[in-house]
């Protein structure tokens, strides 16, 4: 039996002034800085070693000169960050709608007082109130305190904007942390978790730094598993130039578990309808970590997937299960490395549908796709094959919230398998909970956090598995499939993560296949005896 | 908390007693009913100019949607026309709901933790309903003041006044309004003080904005119901400064200068402080864009370029092993 673990047990802060308590840097709750070596590679500014437990941050001398004429900047170029600074009333609506907040009840960490660690900053040097009655209108100096609270909280945020949903105006915590972010890479204070695979995609190409040949190798073992399981041999074309699509995927896809069986499924998937598709060395990351960093290294990151698409003359793009990749790819790519106009609109070879929505970006997200397949009959699915499984499905916070991909996943999931089970109302669809390992938190050091950050959704899962017996999570995010499963085992155990098209692999029926005994993780495809009733 | 409160009563009270020593004591009649209500009317309005401005001129580099619906996505999948607009439409009647229903607001649910339930959700639209009840009769307040500013009263001001005094039992009338704003804004007021997570985000301005328009509506409470103003007087007085002919109300009491110098002051704070809020909602682009960021190309006028690694010099470091792995590269392609 699991032990008991213990649940936070008070929202309700005490009547102090937040602005007179320091901040605290407690192992487990914060992530380390970035190696030189990345920060250089990547040209930031103010390159050294440092970590954020450390007294002196060895700041150049200029600091505060260097964040204030940056935050002027800032307020000239992002309309959001000048009226999300002037708005606020802080009526509190968003108080408790963060998962950091519901999970450690640091009252810092309600999306309403991150917001004021910069806007008690902008009140004091950038407003008239702020400067005649100072710390009554909510205004205070920048000290080093405050930038040490700056990193710590804009490092507790995983961008999920879940509190802007509720927010009468709209304000959107998430601009607030990235104009943070970019504020505090003006003195080089950066994680590792966001600079070093940053450093690695821009030099390989992806986050975990395969370089073209073991890349090659890893998907020639997926060739090997998929001929295991269905006795088909297929190929996986890559950097083949005028193939029709090219396909990218976070990097986890193909080198992290389980994120690899996902990678079986679209490999299996792309075989049987036989589509003309390219993989790329070059753009083998659907992720961009430069979001989590500034915007000027989300687009540098982002750049490579339009220009290998112009290199290999494709006629349009299509992409995997990713949550922040999607977030970039469908509200930012076009606008920084557009315009794409040496692509087509998108048509799915196998339907003939248009996919208008993407006629601009000519980039699909693949549960678009696939639920096209689905729905015009082009796929033999086995629904029996996944009955190992009752699935509930974990809506990713970029992917809901920015993108608005609600039923298409739902629509495959009710195709592939027979048992679904939606979690509470309150934490799926717009109001989804983040997995709390988000925008670049999902390292190791700072697993309290996570753990922590995470327990909304723990107690989603935990509420369909007590009702309806769920033992499987699907969601389409390289960030969820990497911290669920930690999130999940610690706070629940017996429920296991997938993505979707690890599900459509297993029910996907392909012609000449042999008789499938095991489902993509080498497990039989029903529940042994012992197991029932889990 | 305390100490936040106590400034923001101070401060109410400070203003309360400027327009009673400066009309009672000192006699400047003139400077506190027209030269304040010029001036402050002159700071509402550039400040809410400047302020309109400073946002409208910064511009919007990427469209970043909250999307709270289902895309437009294949044919037969049915979106969500304004949780996820994609009509120029569909934007303004999300807009709408936003600015005339407060729509966000009605989302709210309170959170709270429970050792063996873990979390519990509950439905809550206390916020919004005083929320609501407050700016409809803040707005009814001010349309009803307008009959001091025309003559012959507009019908549908006369109209606002009857519908609004239901009470005439009491005389003068009582207006409904009145109350409701009253009692309105005193929730929103111990909201502050009692909920742990509104009062402890809270900073002396909040508690000092609801204090000033507490003491806006009372005053004008007390000059109507209690020292019963002569309204002749009074209207000759606001006619007076709308025609820039300016005339010193010479029956009124101190109570009329008290509320005429508080509404005076509650304009030219509002550009300043977070009243403003009032304006902004209007631009702000997690609620009036359009979800269409993938089929339409959003402009950045200051997208510039930026140092990339190009597939040449990718491919310059890789080749070697690429082509030892029999993977396609640029340049052998060429000189074969």
């Amino acid at each position: 039996m699991k032990e008991e673990k213990s649940v936070p047990s008070d929202l309700s802060p005490k009547d102090e002034n937040w602005m007179d308590k320091k901040v605290e840097f407690k192992k487990g709750t914060y992530c380390y800085g970035a190696p030189l070596k990345h920060q250089k590679y990547l040209d930031l500014p103010h390159p050294r070693e440092w970590q954020p437990h450390n007294e002196d941050w060895n700041l150049p001398e200029n600091w505060k000169e260097i964040i204030l004429e940056g935050m002027k900047s800032l307020l000239e170029k992002y309309r959001s960050f000048k009226l999300f600074m002037d708005i606020c009333v802080r009526c509190g609506a968003c108080a408790d709608k963060c998962h950091f907040f519901i999970g450690t009840g640091d009252p810092k960490n309600m999306p309403v007082l991150r917001a004021e660690l910069l806007r008690s900053v902008y009140r004091r040097y950038f407003t008239l109130s702020g400067k005649i009655f100072g710390r009554l209108s909510g205004a205070r100096d920048l000290t080093y305190d405050v930038l040490k609270e700056w990193f710590y909280y804009f490092y507790q945020c995983t961008e999920c904007r879940r509190c802007s949903l509720y927010c009468p105006y709209g304000i959107d915590t998430c601009e607030i942390t990235m104009m943070g972010r970019e504020l505090l890479n003006l003195l080089g204070l950066n994680i590792q978790w966001v600079v070093e695979p940053a450093s690695n995609s821009f030099r390989t190409g992806n986050h975990l730094g395969v370089p073209p040949p073991a890349f090659k190798e890893t998907m020639g073992f997926a060739v090997d598993e998929i001929e295991e399981l269905t006795g088909i041999k297929i190929d996986v074309p890559i950097n083949r130039k005028g193939a029709e699509i090219l396909f990218v995927a976070p990097s986890a896809d193909y080198f992290a578990s389980p994120h690899w069986y996902t990678l079986l499924g679209y490999l299996m998937l792309f075989h049987e309808i036989g589509l003309d598709y390219t993989w790329s060395t070059f753009a083998s990351e659907g992720g961009n970590f430069g979001l989590f960093h500034s915007y000027e290294l989300m687009k540098r990151l982002n750049a490579k997937i339009y220009e290998e698409a112009k290199r290999l003359k494709v006629k349009w793009i299509l992409g995997g299960e990713c949550g922040h990749m999607w977030r970039v790819i469908h509200q930012y790519m076009d606008t920084m490395n557009g315009p794409a106009d040496f692509l087509e609109e998108p048509i799915s070879p196998i339907t003939g549908t248009k996919f208008e929505n993407a006629k601009s970006t000519k980039m699909v997200h693949i549960a678009e796709f696939t639920a096209d397949l689905i729905y015009h009959n082009k796929l033999v699915l086995d629904k029996k094959r996944n009955d190992k499984w009752i699935v509930t499905f974990h809506d990713s916070c970029n992917t809901a919230r920015s993108v608005g991909l609600f039923e298409e996943p739902r629509y495959i999931l009710k195709n592939v398998c027979n048992y679904f089970y939606e979690m509470p109302e309150n934490t799926i669809r717009e109001k989804t909970f983040c997995c709390g390992s988000g925008a670049g938190l999902g390292a190791d050091e700072n697993l309290e956090a996570r753990l922590k950050g995470g327990f909304p959704r723990a107690y989603a899962v935990r509420y369909v598995k007590e009702k309806f017996g769920v033992n499987m999570v699907a969601c389409m995010c390289a960030i969820d499939k990497a911290s669920l499963p930690i999130l999940l085992d610690y706070w629940l155990g017996g429920v296991e993560v997938c993505g979707i098209h690890e599900l459509v692999g297993n029910a996907l029926v392909m012609k000449g296949e042999k008789e499938r005994t095991k489902n993509l993780r080498g497990e039989p495809l029903q529940r042994e005896e012992n197991e029932k009733g889990l | 908390m305390v100490e936040r409160l106590a400034y923001a009563f101070l401060f109410t009270i400070f203003l309360i007693l400027v327009p009673l020593i400066g009309v009672g004591i000192l006699n400047l009649q003139k400077v506190f009913s027209i030269f304040v209500p010029y001036l402050a009317f002159l700071i509402f309005l550039f400040g809410l100019v400047y302020r309109v401005l400073s946002w409208a001129t910064s511009p919007q580099p990427f469209k970043i949607p909250l999307v709270a619906g289902q895309q437009r996505s294949l044919k037969w999948i049915k979106s969500s026309y304004i949780e996820s607009p994609y009509t120029k439409t569909g934007v303004f009647l999300r807009m709408l709901l936003e600015i005339i229903f407060f729509r966000s607001l009605l989302r709210e649910e309170k959170v709270e933790t429970h050792p063996k339930k873990w979390l519990l959700f509950t439905s809550k639209k206390a916020l919004w309903l005083g929320s609501i009840i407050f700016h409809y009769s803040l707005l009814v307040i001010a349309l009803r003041h307008l009959k001091l500013f025309f003559e012959p009263v507009p019908s549908f001001v006369s109209l606002l006044h009857r519908a609004d005094s239901l009470f005439e039992i009491f005389l003068p009338t009582v207006y409904i309004t009145d109350i409701l704003a009253l009692l309105a804004l005193l929730f929103l007021f111990f909201r502050r003080i009692l909920v742990r997570q509104v009062m402890y985000v809270s900073y002396a301005t909040d508690y000092f904005a609801l204090l000033l328009i507490i003491s806006v509506i009372l005053s004008g409470a007390l000059v109507r119901y209690f020292f019963r103003v002569d309204l002749f007087d009074v209207k000759r007085f606001t006619l007076g400064l709308v025609s820039f002919r300016p005339y010193v109300p010479e029956v009124v009491g101190s109570a009329f200068y008290v509320h005429l110098f508080l509404v005076s002051f509650l304009f030219a704070y509002f550009p300043f402080s977070k009243l403003i809020h009032a304006g902004g909602i209007f631009l702000s682009p997690t609620r009036n864009l359009e979800n269409t960021s993938r089929e339409k190309r959003y402009i950045n006028p200051w997208n510039y370029p930026v140092k990339v690694r190009s597939y040449e010099e990718w491919e310059d470091e890789f080749r070697e092993m690429m082509r030892e792995a029999g993977i396609p590269v640029e340049k052998e392609e060429k000189e074969s």
